[in-house]
């Protein structure tokens, strides 16, 4: 088995993190955020993975699973929101979205 | 004794709350049961009086009514001698003027409110001179005060009626609160307040050296409830309420409160000769001062306020001379022809479509007869003619001020005959001479119902023979009788009475001064005969010749005036500094400038909120990796 060193996965694993948070901070269209999130789930889980495999440890691997589900669930869930929003008002951009601010 | 006694306070009190309830559902009733009620408590008052005059006495607690700490209020009762007296005149003719009041008040629009007023008062006053303690005599003498307040303002829709009702009370209030702090003197000196542990326990005030101020304290409160100088101007005002109220509260019961206190409290009064000195120089400029202003007065009942007033200088001067009695003895006659005066005056109100100034009477003897007759012997009562009852009271009172100082006898004297004077002005210009009634009252006047006169017979009865039960001890010898009166409350004064040694005057001097009041009297009553009468003296050319006494007397000599120029307009004047600057500019200035800094620092900060999820999402990142950061590197 190739063995890659554990620091280029962690390299890898921050900067998809930051690309995603770059993501979320910069677009207005709610669906990339929503996407963006999802790739800074990822490169926690990869991190995890990353871990795990080093440690020997599979306590990593059971989180993997669990992060993998409750994403699963948020998508579904805000994508939910998002269409009952489009629905509403026609747009999917998170400016025009600011009842909150009067 | 204690086993219907409970009930003479009672029974007013139960009419009072029925009537207070169910009064607009009884209407008509409404008077029936408060005069049911207080006949009950008049019947079970007799009866302790009975008992008391078979030498049974009762001072005890029915139950504890306070119990805090060392303080221990009970609701006990003490019925002597002169308690007995009080609780006869208060519910006696109390009764006589509730029956008077179903006639006088009837088709008013809202009787049950008067009645279950009057009931009340009733009550209160009963607790006043029932009490054993000072705390029950302060529950009277505020409940009494409360219900002259919702008496003379009875008639609430009329102003000047709000605003006499309201004076009364805030003039009341000045006495009061020295009234309760002479209490609480009391109370923290000797460390009871039942009227037989502080009798015991005098010398007690007397080694802490305030006896006096306990007294004068106790003093004031009386000056305020009795309307004597300077704290008398609501009394003329309070004439505002329905005339039963007048006679019932500012005649013959309530405004002798203070000289019953006085009474009672004789034994603590003994110890301070400048307190009694004090009662009697204020008591005999009341009765002067206050005759003089009845003089020129066209209001029928407010020369019947100022009588009272000046009556109850007298008052004063016997319990202050130390002849308690005497006082006491005043007390009853007034509260006979007094009430009996102002009842008088109703009817006459009543037969004249409510007209009150004199001057618009007149010749009304041959038209209302009864009113007539019996205003009349009140008349002759009050001036001093004898055997009528004031003759026999107000010569002892003088015959008392004699030997106390001849100058108080003397001052009083001038007052008899002022008072003789007015009362034939009031009575020759009412029923004698010409008439000068409105022609279109004339026509309608009549005698009062039969409601109405029953009542003013009685009280006429008690105010020609109730002097008799006083006759002085030298003129009872004459035929070997006694001065019942004074026997009967021998045993409540008999220890202030030691410690006075009264001076006593000699045989002759006491036929000479009797002799005088009668001539004074029948004086006074001649001058207003040749005045109003015979026209011998114009009455409006001597008003002309001395403008500027007449003027001053007209006006009450400007004390009205003198009080809102002296004392109510700085108050008025600051008050309305206060209001303008302190309050609106300085209290509030602080409370909006603390807002305003509030609102700058809001505009500032509120630049945060900008709305756009992505500035919070940036925020909420940048302080993620500095805290993280913080723990990363430190």
């Amino acid at each position: 088995m190739l063995s890659i060193p554990v620091h280029y996965f962690l390299i890898l694993g921050a900067i998809l993190f930051g690309l995603g948070v770059v993501g979320v901070i910069t677009r207005r269209n709610a669906i990339v955020i929503f996407m963006s999130i999802e790739l800074m789930l990822n490169a926690v889980n990869l991190t995890f993975l990353a871990f795990s495999n080093y440690l020997n440890n599979v306590e990593g691997h059971i989180f993997v699973f669990m992060i993998m589900v409750v994403a699963a669930a948020e998508v579904a869930v805000g994508l939910a929101i998002i269409v009952a929003i489009f629905r509403l008002r026609e747009t999917v951009h998170v400016d025009d979205i600011r009842l909150l601010k009067w | 004794m204690e086993d219907f006694i409970w009930l003479i306070p009672l029974m007013p009190l139960l009419g009072a709350i029925i009537n207070g309830l169910f009064g607009h559902v009884l209407k008509g009733k409404a008077g029936l049961i408060a005069s049911i009620a207080v006949l009950i408590s008049f019947l079970y008052s007799v009866k302790a009086f009975l008992m008391v005059l078979d030498g049974v006495t009762f001072d005890g607690d029915l139950f504890t009514w306070i119990a805090a700490g060392s303080f221990q209020a009970n609701f006990g009762l003490r019925i002597d001698q002169l308690s007995s007296v009080m609780m006869l005149v208060v519910s006696g003719v109390g009764f006589l003027i509730h029956v008077y009041a179903n006639g006088y008040m009837h088709g008013d629009r809202s009787v049950g409110r008067f009645f279950a007023y009057m009931n009340l008062f009733v009550f209160s006053m009963l607790m006043l001179v029932m009490g054993n303690n000072l705390l029950l005599l302060y529950l009277g003498w505020e409940g009494v005060g409360l219900c002259s307040y919702l008496l003379i303002g009875y008639f609430y829709d009329k102003p000047s009626a709000a605003k006499a009702g309201l004076k009364a009370f805030l003039v009341n209030r000045v006495g009061d609160f020295g009234f309760a702090i002479g209490i609480f003197i009391i109370f923290t000196t000797i460390g009871t307040i039942t009227y037989s542990g502080i009798f015991e326990n005098v010398e007690r005030l007397v080694s802490a050296g305030v006896v006096t101020t306990a007294s004068l304290l106790l003093f004031m409160g009386a000056c305020g409830k009795s309307a004597q100088f300077p704290l008398y101007i609501w009394l003329p005002d309070a004439m505002e309420g329905p005339t039963p109220v007048s006679a019932l509260i500012h005649a013959a019961t309530m405004v002798t409160a203070g000289v019953y206190m006085v009474a009672r409290f004789s034994f603590l009064f003994s110890y301070s000769e400048t307190a009694m000195l004090v009662i009697v120089i204020i008591g005999t400029f009341t009765a002067l001062f206050a005759a003089t202003m009845a003089l020129v007065n066209n209001d029928i009942k407010r020369v019947l306020a100022y009588s009272t007033i000046s009556q109850l200088g007298y008052m004063f001067i016997g319990v202050g001379v130390g002849a308690y009695a005497a006082g006491v003895f005043h007390l009853m006659t007034h509260a006979f022809f007094k009430a009996l005066l102002f009842l008088g005056a109703g009817a006459v109100m009543h037969s004249l479509a409510d007209e009150t100034n004199i001057q618009k009477m007149g010749a009304l003897y041959g038209k209302i007869k009864i009113t007539a007759l019996t205003f009349i012997m009140a008349w002759l009562a009050i001036s001093g003619i004898p055997p009528f009852s004031g003759f026999f009271s107000k010569d002892e009172i003088l015959a008392n001020a004699y030997a106390y100082h001849p100058l108080v006898w003397f001052f009083g004297a001038v007052g008899a005959f002022i008072t003789a004077f007015y009362m034939s002005r009031l009575v020759f210009l009412t029923f004698f001479g010409e008439s000068r009634v409105d022609p279109e009252v004339e026509k309608h006047i009549h005698e009062s119902p039969r409601v109405m006169t029953i009542p003013l017979m009685v009280l006429a009865f008690l105010a020609v023979v109730g002097g008799l039960v006083g006759i002085p001890q030298f003129v009872a010898d004459l035929w070997g009788g006694s001065n019942h009166f004074h026997h009967f409350l021998e045993p409540v004064f008999a220890a202030a009475n030691e410690r006075l040694h009264l001076a006593h005057l000699s045989h002759a001097l006491e036929y000479g001064l009797m002799l005088a009041s009668v001539l004074i009297a029948l004086g006074g009553i001649y001058l207003a005969y040749l005045m109003y009468i015979k026209k011998a003296i114009d009455p409006d050319a001597l008003a002309a010749k001395y403008k500027g006494a007449y003027t001053t007397l007209y006006n009450k000599y400007y004390v009205d005036e003198g009080i809102d120029a002296g004392l109510l307009n700085p108050i008025v004047v600051m008050s309305r500094w206060l209001w303008h600057f302190v309050d609106e500019r300085i209290i509030d200035g602080l409370v909006n400038v603390s807002a305003k800094i509030v609102m700058l620092i809001s505009l500032l900060v509120r630049r945060v909120q900008t709305g756009y999820v992505q500035h919070y999402a940036s925020v909420m990142v940048i302080g993620v990796i500095l805290v993280l950061g913080y723990y990363l590197f430190s």
